[in-house]
C-alpha cells in the first residue's frame, strides 16, 4: 500500500474563485447591453478627459465668418449662432454633463447612505422623524425642487450639482434604510452583536458591505437622471453659464434657431440621449447581475 | 376602513409640516439681506428699517415661520413682485392649462404604456418583448425638451401640420387647442409611458403565472379573455397606484415642455419667476405641487384599498 503524504490528503481541491462579487461580475460581462453601455460611458469619459486634444477648435472661439454653417468638412457638426464649432462644444460639454452626473450622485450618496443607515439601524423616533422629512422631500417633484434650490442658491454649475444632489438624496435614504432594516436581523449581524462589537463597527463592517449592491445599482441609474437634470437646469439657464459649453445650455440657444440651424439642436441632444441610455443600460445590467431573481 | 383612513390622513399632517419647513427654508438660502436688496441703490437706513419691519425680517426665524405658515393656512401665499398679484391667484390662473396638458399626457402614457406592457408580458422572451423593452429604455433616456425640438422640426418646420408653439384655450377654439397640445402631450407622456410599460409588464408576468390564471386556461377560456379579463384586471391595480407616483415626474416634465412649446402654464410660471427673482411665486408653486402630490397619493392609496378586497379583509 502506498503511503499518501499528509499535506496532499488534507489539501483542499482547487476550486475556481467563486466569491459573490466575481459571480456578479461574470454575469455582468455576459450581458451585452450592459457591456455596450459601459463601453459608451468609458468612451465619453475619455472624450471628456482628453477634450483639449480631441476637439478640433476651442469651444468658445467665435468666428463671425462661419455663423450657423451646416455640417461640413471644416466643421463636422456645423457651427452655432456666433460661429463656434458645435463638435468642439459637444466634446467639452461632456465634461460638464459627466461631472454633474457623478458629483450630484456623490452628494446624494454621502448624505443619503449615512442617514439611511442611521434611520434603519437606530429605528424608533429618529427613524420616524427622518422618514417624515424624506416623505416631505419626495413630495416636492424632483426637478421643481432642484429648480427652486438652484434659483435660491444662484445659477451656476456648482449650485446646480448641489441642487440635484440634494433633490435626489431622499431616494438613497429610503433605499439604504430598507436594506438596513432587512440586513440588521440577519444571523451574522446578530452574531456580531452577541460577541460585543460596537454599533459603529456593526454598521460599517457588517451591514454596509452587504447592502452596497442595490445602492450601486441605484447610483448608476441616478447618474443617468442627474445628467438629464443638469441638462434641464442648463437648458433653463440655471446650470452651466455661457460661454462655457454644456449640452443643456447648447439646446437652450438652439431653440431660437430651430428652423435655420437644426444641427445646433441635433447633436447636444443626441449626446445626452446616448450617455443617459448607456448609464441606463449599465444600471439595468448591474441590477440583473447583482440580483438574478429580478426580472 | 375608517381606521385605515384616519391613520393614512394622520401621516400626511407631519409630511405637510416638513414640506412647509423645506419651502420656508428655501427663502433662507438667499444670500444677503433681502431688505438691502429691496431698498434700492440709495440704501436709506430708514427705508431699510421700515422694510425689515414690514417683512418681519427683524423677527427671529421661528416667529417668521409662524407668520408665514399662518398666511399660507389662510390662503395667503404672498404677492408676486413682478405682476403685483397674489401668488394664489396666479397659480389658480395657470393651473387649468397645466392640468389639461397633464391630463392629455396621462392619456398618451396609458394608451401606449399599458398595451405595450401587456403585449411584452404575453410575448415574454420574444423579439416583440425585446422591442418593447427597447422602447421603454428609449423613453426613459430621451430628454423631453430634445424630443420636443425633434417633433417641432418634423411636424412644424418640415411638414407644417402642427403649430410649433403657443396655446389656445379650449373655450376659444377646441380644434386649435388640441392642435397646440398634441406634441407637448406626446413629449410629456412618452417618458411616463415607458415607466407604465415596465410596471404593466412586471405586474402581468406575475399575474399570468398565478394559479387562477392557470385555472382559467384549464377551463378552456380563450387566451384573449384570460389575458384581458383575468390577467390585466388584476395587474392594473398596482399599475394605477404606481402610476400615481409618476405625478411628480409629470409636473417636472411639464416645466420643460411648457418652456419648449411656450405654453403659459404652471411650469412657465415658475421658470419666469426664477428669472425675475420672484421668490414668493417659486415658493408658492413648490408648495402647491407638493400638496397636490401628497393629496393625489392619498387618493391613490385609498383607491387601492377600495379596489383590493384582500386589504379590506
Amino acid at each position: 500500500m502506498t503511503a499518501i503524504p499528509v499535506e496532499a490528503a488534507t489539501a483542499a481541491p482547487e476550486l475556481p474563485d467563486d466569491r459573490p462579487w466575481r459571480r456578479a461580475l461574470r454575469r455582468l460581462v455576459r450581458r451585452r447591453g450592459a457591456m455596450v453601455g459601459l463601453s459608451i460611458v468609458l468612451f465619453f469619459v475619455l472624450i471628456a478627459i482628453f477634450a483639449p486634444y480631441v476637439a478640433p477648435y476651442s469651444p468658445i472661439a467665435t468666428d463671425w465668418g462661419a455663423v450657423r454653417k451646416a455640417p461640413s468638412l471644416a466643421h463636422w457638426l456645423g457651427t452655432d449662432e456666433i460661429g463656434r464649432d458645435v463638435l468642439s462644444r459637444v466634446v467639452f460639454g461632456a465634461r460638464a454633463s459627466l461631472m454633474a452626473g457623478v458629483v450630484s450622485v456623490l452628494i446624494s450618496l454621502s448624505l443619503g447612505v449615512p442617514l439611511g443607515l442611521l434611520s434603519g439601524y437606530v429605528g424608533g423616533f429618529l427613524d420616524g422623524l427622518l422618514m417624515r422629512i424624506v416623505d416631505a422631500m419626495l413630495a416636492c417633484p424632483f426637478l421643481i425642487l432642484a429648480i427652486a434650490l438652484a434659483a435660491f442658491l444662484g445659477p451656476n454649475l456648482t449650485n446646480a450639482m448641489i441642487a440635484i444632489g440634494i433633490s435626489a438624496m431622499p431616494a438613497f435614504v429610503r433605499l439604504t434604510r430598507a436594506q438596513t432594516l432587512a440586513t440588521k436581523v440577519e444571523d451574522y449581524v446578530e452574531a456580531a452583536k452577541a460577541v460585543g462589537n460596537p454599533h459603529r463597527r456593526i454598521v460599517l463592517r457588517h451591514i454596509l458591505p452587504n447592502i452596497l449592491a442595490p445602492i450601486m445599482v441605484q447610483a448608476t441609474l441616478a447618474i443617468a437622471a442627474a445628467i438629464i437634470a443638469e441638462a434641464s437646469l442648463s437648458f433653463l439657464g440655471l446650470g452651466q453659464q455661457p460661454p462655457a459649453p454644456s449640452w443643456g445650455s447648447m439646446l437652450n440657444t438652439a431653440k431660437n434657431f430651430l428652423s435655420q440651424a437644426p444641427w445646433m439642436a441635433w447633436w447636444p441632444g443626441a449626446a445626452i440621449f446616448v450617455v443617459v441610455l448607456s448609464f441606463n443600460l449599465l444600471g439595468d445590467g448591474l441590477r440583473d447581475a447583482l440580483d438574478p431573481k429580478h426580472k | 376602513m375608517l381606521t385605515y383612513l384616519i391613520r393614512r390622513i394622520a401621516i400626511i399632517i407631519p409630511t405637510l409640516f416638513f414640506v412647509s419647513i423645506i419651502i420656508f427654508g428655501l427663502q433662507q438660502l438667499l444670500p444677503g439681506d433681502p431688505a438691502l436688496a429691496l431698498a434700492g441703490e440709495e440704501r436709506d437706513p430708514q427705508v431699510i428699517a421700515f422694510l425689515r419691519h414690514k417683512y418681519h425680517l427683524d423677527e427671529p426665524l421661528p416667529v417668521r415661520y409662524e407668520l408665514w405658515l399662518g398666511g399660507v393656512l389662510r390662503g395667503d401665499l404672498g404677492e408676486s413682485i413682478r405682476i403685483n398679484k397674489p401668488v394664489l391667484d396666479l397659480v389658480l390662473e395657470k393651473l387649468p392649462v397645466t392640468a389639461e396638458l397633464a391630463g392629455m399626457a396621462i392619456l398618451v402614457a396609458l394608451f401606449i404604456g399599458i398595451p405595450a406592457g401587456v403585449i411584452s408580458a404575453v410575448k415574454n422572451g420574444t423579439f416583440i418583448d425585446y422591442g418593447a423593452n427597447v422602447f421603454a429604455l428609449w423613453g426613459l433616456s430621451t430628454p423631453n425638451f430634445w424630443l420636443g425640438f425633434l417633433l417641432i422640426l418634423l411636424f412644424s418646420v418640415d411638414l407644417g401640420v402642427l403649430p410649433a408653439s403657443g396655446f389656445v384655450p379650449p373655450g376659444e377654439d377646441l380644434g386649435k387647442n388640441l392642435a397646440t397640445l398634441v406634441m407637448p402631450a406626446f413629449v410629456l407622456g412618452n417618458a411616463i409611458a415607458a415607466v407604465m410599460m415596465r410596471h404593466t409588464r412586471s405586474a402581468m408576468l406575475q399575474v399570468l403565472s398565478a394559479d387562477y390564471v392557470r385555472t382559467a386556461r384549464a377551463k378552456g377560456l380563450e387566451e384573449r379573455t384570460v389575458v384581458l379579463k383575468h390577467g390585466l384586471r388584476n395587474a392594473l391595480i398596482p399599475v394605477v397606484t404606481l402610476g400615481a407616483l409618476e405625478f411628480g415626474q409629470l409636473l417636472s416634465g411639464a416645466v420643460l415642455t411648457e418652456q419648449v412649446f411656450t405654453i403659459p402654464g404652471f411650469g412657465k410660471l415658475i421658470v419666469d419667476a426664477v428669472f425675475n427673482r420672484d421668490y414668493a411665486v417659486v415658493q408658492g408653486v413648490v408648495l402647491c405641487t407638493a400638496t397636490a402630490y401628497i393629496v393625489l397619493n392619498l387618493c391613490a392609496d385609498i383607491a387601492y384599498f377600495l379596489v383590493n378586497p384582500r386589504l379590506r379583509a
